[in-house]
């Protein structure tokens, strides 16, 4: 299957292609075929980790053509395949067929249901590309591929103008990440001389370490954007406007994600960055804080999966700031969230679906006995995310809280203390969300019939549930998972972190269990207000995002509107102005010439002449002084 | 004194030899006086095929070149991978001239029918309604041919001014046979006749103190000559000076280029399209031989003029393009800018220059043949409903997108990529002969280069809004008329097609070219 890796990304690529182009007389079996596609990378993906598995080479290059030949800059496009990518070409696989199918049913009965499987299928090509390529520059094909295709997919209703709206936030606060991912190519061109992973990796040992901060820097404003990290968070909320599969697939599971694959993967560069890498936990300290804050505050489910998925990203960011000791923690975690974030995302289009499109879940309660089904498997995937044992997310989110408190002075106890912190506002929030939707009385609005929905999108859910419950133990086992990075990551023996582990994992789950306790008392128990009551500054800076949209306003907005203003009125009077005053005079120029092409023969032949004149008199002063007359 | 004959290698002449003898059986044919459409069958099989039999020839000795080259008369005619290349290029682009020759738009090719007759006169109109046709064109075209290819083979300054000649006598007639505006190309003859006589003279003049002062016609000799005779350098120098006059003539410099625009308009367009495309190449093949093998050590003493004249032609072309209101007058100062761009890469004197100025007239010719065949195309209607002259104003062309889709979005290809616009032959051209001369420090050359490029774009795009953006003028609609006879289109076909295909993946004919930068002295 190593021979056919490709096939992983053309297969949706080219399923996309025909989707867009073939037209109405797709319509009835399109999304079929965007399944197929799909099934396709999961069947290349699990074939590649098998030939991977039985080869003591777990790194393979595969050559596929020269993109930019010759000079200074020479790009051949080309595959990397080691276990890092593969973990990540089976996320995007299987995950993404699983909401394929769970979308044949979900998106039944839009009228533009072919495009937005061609769009699903574009976004997987995409991000297989991102994850697969051999170098940045590819890399980066796909990441801004992956880009466009979120924006297209969040905006897939733009009849709605807000949801256009949001899909232009998304693309614009992308489009600032993205600055810096151009910028890391340039300055890895400029200093390091190449632009492809080995290259790249080769000769950092060699570089400075201004440059290499640099780099690592401007990396980490890519995945900051890619990522929605802090303090670039602000699209994520808002892009919960497309379809609910796709704020499975691509605003929780994958797409998202990528920013912790571009920190990791760029581990040789941040080795010798020791203050990049810093800040990259910090950063993802300050985001895993804000995100849980923030999904505390909110009804929306949507937009509290939303938080939790900025909140849990920030794990995996502080994770990979750590180290190599958390790179593989980082991706383990990675891969768990993927599927019971995943399952949770499909539990609410669930909801949403039995529930009329209904996102408010003041107005939810009492589902557990009407939908058995979606209330187990969210049960799952609420208990993985909580990180309660033996589920998923007890396994890579307490490993990141472990090694979050290695080190020496005070890092150890600020990075360890917002991941315990984080740990404890999760269990909170989620427990909210679960106790609000499935328990406590019904507060449904008139007209609603709470139902299960059918098959299709019942065992994808039910398939990401038990991913979500029995994977965390599967990769735990032995360190499974992280032996199988180790090709990548490198083999790290870690220190001891500064409480002893026990004391960690017994102050982890008190506070798991006081967050559970909290909401269940106030959300199952009390009555539920089924409108949201006056509440303290606190909670209502929380509900409006902590004032992320104002910040972004008041720092960059107004001043790039008025730095805006200001340009267009520079280019209208100055830069036009001389554009202006250039045609006209190249116009005049111009008049002058004709008017010396008379068409009279006689001036034709003196201006040869004088031209002839002239020329030796150049030639006459160029040699002055070296006495040849 | 005797005379001592020469051993000539006939082999590398072979692809010459085709041509001359193929002109030479032309002219027997038309001695011979058969039927018109017998005539002009034959004719233009025959110059079909010995051009492209030329080409192949050319390529043929390519394979079995022994080494880089070798001597064919003496040190005078050398064949060498450089005017190898050359030779193809020009017998490709006669082919593709050939084929426009030959197009008829409504039985009427563009070649006056009696060229005898004076214009407007009752003999014209009789020779006209008789069917008569003056196909000697294509004997006359081949010589032309010829000389243009032995033009890149020649290494002394007297064979030089013999094949120049040879090369321009026959286009003096052909730019005097326009069917159509028949005063207005023979005063374009004229014109180009009286102009190149003086520029002839001046070189002819400049090769005497060449020899004066080196005391040989040979170009290896004169090089040595340089360095040997103290005291004589000025004579040569000046020589030289007067010598790259004659050359640059050809080339369409400023201030040597006043010809061009009376010429390009006047002639008929399928002998502009020629001139244009092969003309310049063979110029700029001679030219680079010139200066690199028999004056390359005044480098630094001609620098002074040849960036002069570059930087004059390019802007001059540029700055008159703007405000020219006749397609074909637009294309002719297009044409003596691109003269300059590719006068750019000579000058530097560098190895790479000798590739980047193959390619660079590569892709600049096969636009030019491309977009002068598209000329030829849009036809003024008459008032009986007939086609008449093609419509060559600018205003005329509004909308031209509609009328006939795929002829306009060739025309816009080659304008993109005359343009210098990436995905164009044009594009990767300019970018290696800027390069050739930033490489050798000539970056002030480039600065002004890139600026008149820049400023370029502007005449080149305009005429595409005009195609595609400008809707059809009401008076014009029935006016105006696209044929799409079969060799135009043909040329058209193969011209885009090449212009795109050397802008996607050029690397095979850059390294064709590359290999051909050797000149054998």
């Amino acid at each position: 299957m190593l021979s056919v890796t490709w096939l992983a990304i053309a297969a949706p690529l080219g399923s996309a292609a025909v989707l867009l182009l073939g037209g109405r007389r797709l319509d009835r079996w399109g999304h079929w075929l965007a399944v197929a596609a799909s099934t396709t990378s999961a069947v290349v993906g699990v074939g590649v980790m098998a030939d991977l598995l039985s080869r003591s080479d777990r790194a393979v290059q595969q050559h596929l053509f020269d993109w930019i030949p010759g000079g200074e800059l020479e790009v051949s496009a080309g595959l990397l395949v080691d276990p890092l990518s593969v973990s990540f070409l089976l996320l995007v696989g299987v995950v993404g067929t699983l909401i394929h199918v769970y979308s044949v049913a979900y998106m039944e009965g839009d009228p533009r249901r072919r495009t937005f499987f061609a769009y699903l299928n574009l976004f997987v090509a995409a991000m297989l590309l991102l994850v697969l390529a051999d170098s940045y520059l590819l890399l980066f094909v796909g990441w801004e591929g992956v880009g466009l295709a979120s924006y297209l997919l969040i905006g897939f209703w733009n009849q709605n103008p807000p949801f256009a709206s949001a899909a232009n936030k998304a693309f614009v606060v992308n489009r600032i990440g993205d600055v810096g991912l151009v910028l890391a190519l340039g300055l890895m061109f400029a200093h390091l001389g190449s632009v492809d992973f080995a290259g790249v990796f080769a000769s950092a040992p060699t570089a400075s370490e201004g440059v290499l901060t640099a780099i690592g820097l401007m990396l980490l404003l890519a995945a900051c954007g890619k990522s929605a990290q802090f303090p670039l968070q602000s699209w994520l909320g808002d892009a919960m406007a497309g379809p609910t599969p796709v704020s499975a697939l691509i605003h929780a599971a994958t797409m998202v994600t990528a920013g912790v694959y571009l920190i990791v993967r760029s581990g040789p560069v941040y080795a010798g960055a020791p203050t990049a890498l810093l800040l990259v936990a910090i950063v993802g300290a300050i985001t895993l804080l804000f995100g849980a804050v923030v999904g505390m505050a909110k009804d929306d489910i949507k937009r509290v999966l939303a938080a939790s998925t900025i909140s849990q990203i920030g794990y995996m960011m502080l994770a990979a700031g750590l180290g190599p000791v958390g790179f593989a923690f980082a991706i383990f975690h990675l891969i768990t969230h993927g599927f019971f974030k995943a399952g949770l995302f499909l539990g609410a289009g669930s909801v949403m679906h039995g529930m009329g499109d209904q996102v408010d879940m003041r107005r939810f309660g009492g589902l557990a006995t009407l939908m058995k089904v979606t209330w187990v498997t969210m049960g799952l995937g609420w208990l993985a995310i909580l990180g309660v044992p033996p589920f998923s997310g007890f396994w890579s989110k307490d490993r990141i809280i472990e090694v979050a408190f290695i080190g020496e002075g005070m890092k150890p106890w600020l990075l360890g203390g917002a991941a315990l912190l984080g740990a404890g506002l999760t269990a909170y929030y989620m427990s909210r969300l679960f106790f609000m939707t499935f328990h406590g009385k019904g507060r449904w609005t008139e007209g609603q019939h709470p139902h299960e929905a059918s098959a299709l999108m019942t065992v994808p859910m039910i398939i990401l549930a038990v991913g979500s419950a029995a994977l965390g133990l599967i990769f735990a086992i032995g360190d499974s998972f992280v032996t199988w990075l180790e090709p990548v990551t490198g083999h790290v023996t870690h220190e001891d972190p500064v409480l002893a582990v026990p004391v960690i994992m017994t102050l982890t789950l008190v506070l798991v269990a006081l967050g559970i306790g909290l909401a269940y008392r106030q959300y199952a128990l009390l009555p539920v207000p089924e409108t949201a009551p006056v509440a303290s500054l606190a909670v209502q800076a929380a509900r409006k995002d902590l004032y992320q949209d104002s910040v972004n306003s008041v720092l960059l907005e107004y001043p790039g509107q008025t730095l805006t203003r200001t340009l267009v009125f520079a280019d209208a009077k100055v830069v036009d102005g001389a554009v202006n005053a250039v045609a006209a005079g190249t116009v005049g120029l111009g008049g002058l010439v004709r008017r010396l092409q008379a068409g009279r023969v006689r001036s034709y032949a003196a201006m040869m002449l004088v031209g002839v004149v002239v020329v030796l008199g150049i030639v006459i002063l160029a040699i002055n002084g070296k006495g040849w007359f | 004194m005797t005379f001592e004959s020469p051993i000539i290698e006939w082999a590398p002449l072979a692809p010459v030899l085709i041509v001359f003898a193929a002109a030479v059986l032309g002219i027997v044919i038309e001695t011979a006086d058969p039927k018109v459409w017998i005539r002009r069958r034959l004719q233009v099989a025959l110059a079909l095929v010995a051009t492209l039999a030329a080409a192949a020839t050319a390529a043929l000795q390519w394979s079995v070149l022994d080494g880089d080259g070798t001597r064919v008369v003496v040190d005078r005619i050398i064949c060498d991978r450089h005017s190898l290349i050359w030779m193809v290029m020009i017998a490709v682009f006669a082919a593709l001239a050939i084929l426009l020759f030959s197009s008829r738009v409504g039985g009427d090719d563009a070649f006056a029918p009696l060229a005898a007759a004076a214009p407007g006169s009752e003999e014209e109109r009789e020779a006209s309604e008789k069917g008569l046709a003056q196909t000697e064109v294509f004997p006359l075209a081949l010589f032309s041919v010829g000389g243009m290819m032995l033009f890149t083979m020649v290494s002394d300054t007297l064979i030089l001014f013999i094949v120049l000649e040879l090369i321009s006598l026959p286009l003096y007639v052909l730019v005097a046979l326009s069917r159509r505006r028949r005063l207005l190309s023979q005063e374009a003859a004229l014109k180009y006749f009286l102009m190149g006589a003086f520029a002839s003279a001046v070189y002819l003049f400049g090769a005497a103190l060449i020899y004066g002062g080196a005391f040989s016609t040979s170009f290896t000799i004169i090089d040595t000559a340089i360095v040997q005779y103290h005291g004589r350098e000025a004579l040569v120098l000046v020589g030289t000076v007067l010598a790259l006059v004659g050359l640059l003539f050809k080339l369409g410099a400023v201030p040597f280029h006043a010809w061009t625009p009376d010429a390009y308009q006047g002639a008929p367009t399928p002998v502009t399209a020629f001139m244009a495309a092969a003309t310049k190449a063979a110029a700029v093949a001679a030219l680079i031989r010139f200066l690199y093998l028999a004056v390359h050590r005044f480098e630094w003493e001609i620098a002074p003029v040849l960036w002069t004249i570059a930087i004059a032609t390019m802007l001059v072309g540029t700055v008159a393009a703007i405000v020219q209101t006749d397609i074909k007058r637009m294309l002719a100062y297009s044409s003596i800018a691109h003269g300059g761009f590719v006068l750019v890469a000579v000058t530097s004197f560098e190895r790479e220059a000798l590739s980047a100025a193959v390619f660079y007239m590569l892709a600049y010719g096969l636009a030019t043949l491309g977009a002068f065949a598209v000329v030829g195309q849009v036809r003024e209607v008459t008032k009986d409903g007939s086609l008449g002259a093609e419509a060559t104003r600018l205003g005329q062309w509004a909308g031209l997108g509609r009328r006939s889709p795929w002829m306009a979005t060739a025309m816009a290809v080659f304008l993109l990529s005359f343009a210098g616009i990436p995905l164009t032959a044009g594009f990767i051209g300019k970018y290696v002969a800027f390069k050739a001369a930033f490489d050798s420090g000539g970056w002030p050359l480039v600065v002004v280069a890139v600026l008149a490029a820049v400023v370029a774009v502007f005449f080149y795009v305009r005429v595409i809004v005009l195609m595609f953006l400008t809707p059809v003028p009401e008076d014009l609609k029935d006016a105006v008329e696209v044929t799409e006879s079969t060799g135009p289109s043909l040329v058209v076909g193969i011209t885009a097609l090449a212009t795109v295909l050397l802008g996607v993946v050029p690397s095979v004919v850059l390294d064709l070219a590359s290999n051909a930068a050797i000149l054998v002295p």
